[in-house]
């Protein structure tokens, strides 16, 4: 029983069906399956499906929207529960897009698939300054920084905030990821980053190699 | 079909222009930056890019107002001056074109994305409808709403630009999807078509998102689907950094090699998007045996 709630609710998050996967959680709920069992049996493996469909070109950016929809309608059902016992986040990720660009739809598309995929993320939002990454990531003490640029233009201030980084003594603290369409891995080397994704969900496989 | 759009493809395909940011940051656009306020701040630094369309023989030029929509531009607090804005920009690319060029006012994407409720369809209308009226006050031939990604949108745009009563080109980004001829919301190049056509464009067609090879099948496939007559400003190729500077590798020459073909695909209006420069439109005039 508890297996087979699990799959019908990984189906009905990767079919985008939001009322189901609402039924779904409680059913399960109901009859005693845990929390943390759906959220690792059912959910987190719906959004690994997605994101490799998304990477293989058969799910487009409305496609995953709408599974991160109805991964939200069973997830608000676990939340209090997952809060009252000892699950933890897979890890801190702060998401933002650098200083000089506006352009957020990447980084949303990333931001939606660490979530679904069990990382606590903090999103810093868009035309970052080097220093905001700086003041932030020592407040929040994140195990990892993503660094997003749209525009060729802006790609120099992913470069600013790791100088900045190095320059204040703490770079090694954290690890650095960089995502965006004119990024490539050859960049992430030249500026020292410690990862390049070249889609969203290569950037969530990157994060969670990095944490391994 | 449009009057004028019959008219100038009579003789066959019109070239239009080249990139405008490309060459906007070459004469002095700092990252960050709003391009689109130039048309206020610096007129004549916009002019000399629309003046080097115009003297390479560009038969359709564009204007500096791509992100001069109220949404991008209340990213710098400027969205109260759109229209001041959409004004200026045509107004300079007019001076610059004089007899020679025909002026087709650009419309870029609102940067909101529908499908995540960022924005209501309402207030994308009354935000095209903005920027459109504008650009026709202002004097534009025609509107070319363009780099649009969900086609929803462009259909709001396209419809917005045809209430001034001018000619309206819509063209999109296909650069998504396994072979790259999907937009980024999974639009297919018939989908376009279909649903520009229904919402009133004289023309369609795709810009931007990648090199020009891959413009033959996208256009075939726009030729097989519409009797529109077609647009196509290809990249080029994709950017890659060097030494810390942005390069795009499709030479002009390599680029004008694929001109026939494209040509052959059903295009009608030919010109470049991003990394594109005077010197691409020259080569393609060259290919065309002009």
């Amino acid at each position: 029983m508890g297996s087979d709630v699990l799959k019908s609710i990984e189906n009905a998050v990767v079919e985008m069906r939001f009322d189901d996967t609402e039924a779904l959680t409680r059913q399960a709920l109901d009859s005693g399956v845990t929390a943390l069992a759906v959220l690792n049996g059912g959910l987190l493996t719906a959004l690994e499906r997605v994101g490799v469909l998304f990477r293989d070109g058969d799910y487009f950016l409305p496609d995953v929207l709408m599974s991160v929809k109805a991964y939200n309608n069973s997830y608000r059902l676990l939340d209090s529960e997952l809060k009252k016992g000892n699950y933890k986040a897979r890890g801190v990720v702060m998401l933002g897009t650098v200083q000089g660009d506006i352009h957020e739809i990447g980084k949303n598309i990333l931001l939606a698939l660490l979530q679904g995929n069990g990382f606590r993320v903090i999103d810093l939002g868009v035309d970052i300054p080097a220093d905001t990454f700086l003041a932030r990531a020592q407040e929040e003490n994140p195990d990892i920084i993503g660094l997003s640029a749209l525009l060729t233009t802006s790609m120099p201030a992913m470069k600013e905030v790791m100088d900045l980084f190095s320059a204040r003594g703490v770079r090694e603290r954290f690890k650095f990821v960089i995502g965006g369409a004119p990024v490539s891995q050859r960049y992430a080397e030249e500026i020292g980053a410690d990862g390049y994704g070249e889609d969203a969900q290569a950037g969530v496989d990157l994060v969670k190699r990095l944490l391994a | 079909m449009n009057d004028l759009i019959t008219t100038m493809t009579k003789k066959g395909p019109v070239v239009t222009d080249g990139s405008w940011g490309t060459q906007l940051q070459r004469r002095g656009l700092k990252r960050g930056e709003c391009p689109d306020s130039l048309n206020l701040s610096n007129p004549a630094m916009v002019k000399e890019v629309a003046q080097c369309y115009v003297n390479a023989g560009s038969g359709i030029i564009l204007t500096n107002t791509f992100s001069a929509n109220r949404f991008v531009l209340s990213k710098f607090g400027l969205e109260a001056r759109a229209s001041e804005i959409n004004r200026a920009g045509v107004a300079i690319s007019k001076e610059a074109a004089g007899t020679k060029s025909l002026v087709f006012s650009s419309i870029g994407p609102s940067g909101k994305m529908l499908v995540s409720g960022d924005v209501t369809e309402e207030q994308l209308r009354e935000a095209f409808e903005e920027q459109a009226e504008a650009q026709r006050a202002a004097g534009a031939d025609g509107i070319i709403v363009e780099t649009m990604m969900d086609v929803v949108e462009a259909r709001i745009a396209v419809a917005a630009a045809k209430r001034t009563g001018l000619p309206v080109v819509g063209s999109m980004v296909f650069d998504s999807g396994k072979d790259k001829t999907r937009t980024m919301m999974g639009n297919t190049p018939e989908q376009a078509v279909q649903e520009l056509a229904q919402a009133g464009a004289d023309a369609v067609g795709a810009n931007c998102g990648q090199g020009i090879e891959g413009f033959i099948v996208i256009c075939g496939r726009m030729k097989a689907a519409t009797d529109l007559p077609l647009w196509m400003k290809p990249n080029a190729g994709l950017p890659e950094m060097e030494g810390g500077e942005v390069v795009y590798r499709t030479s002009p020459q390599e680029f004008a090699r694929h001109v026939p073909p494209l040509v052959e695909a059903g295009a009608l209006f030919i010109g470049g998007c991003c990394g594109t420069s005077e010197e691409y439109i020259r080569e393609i005039i060259r290919a065309l045996g002009r």
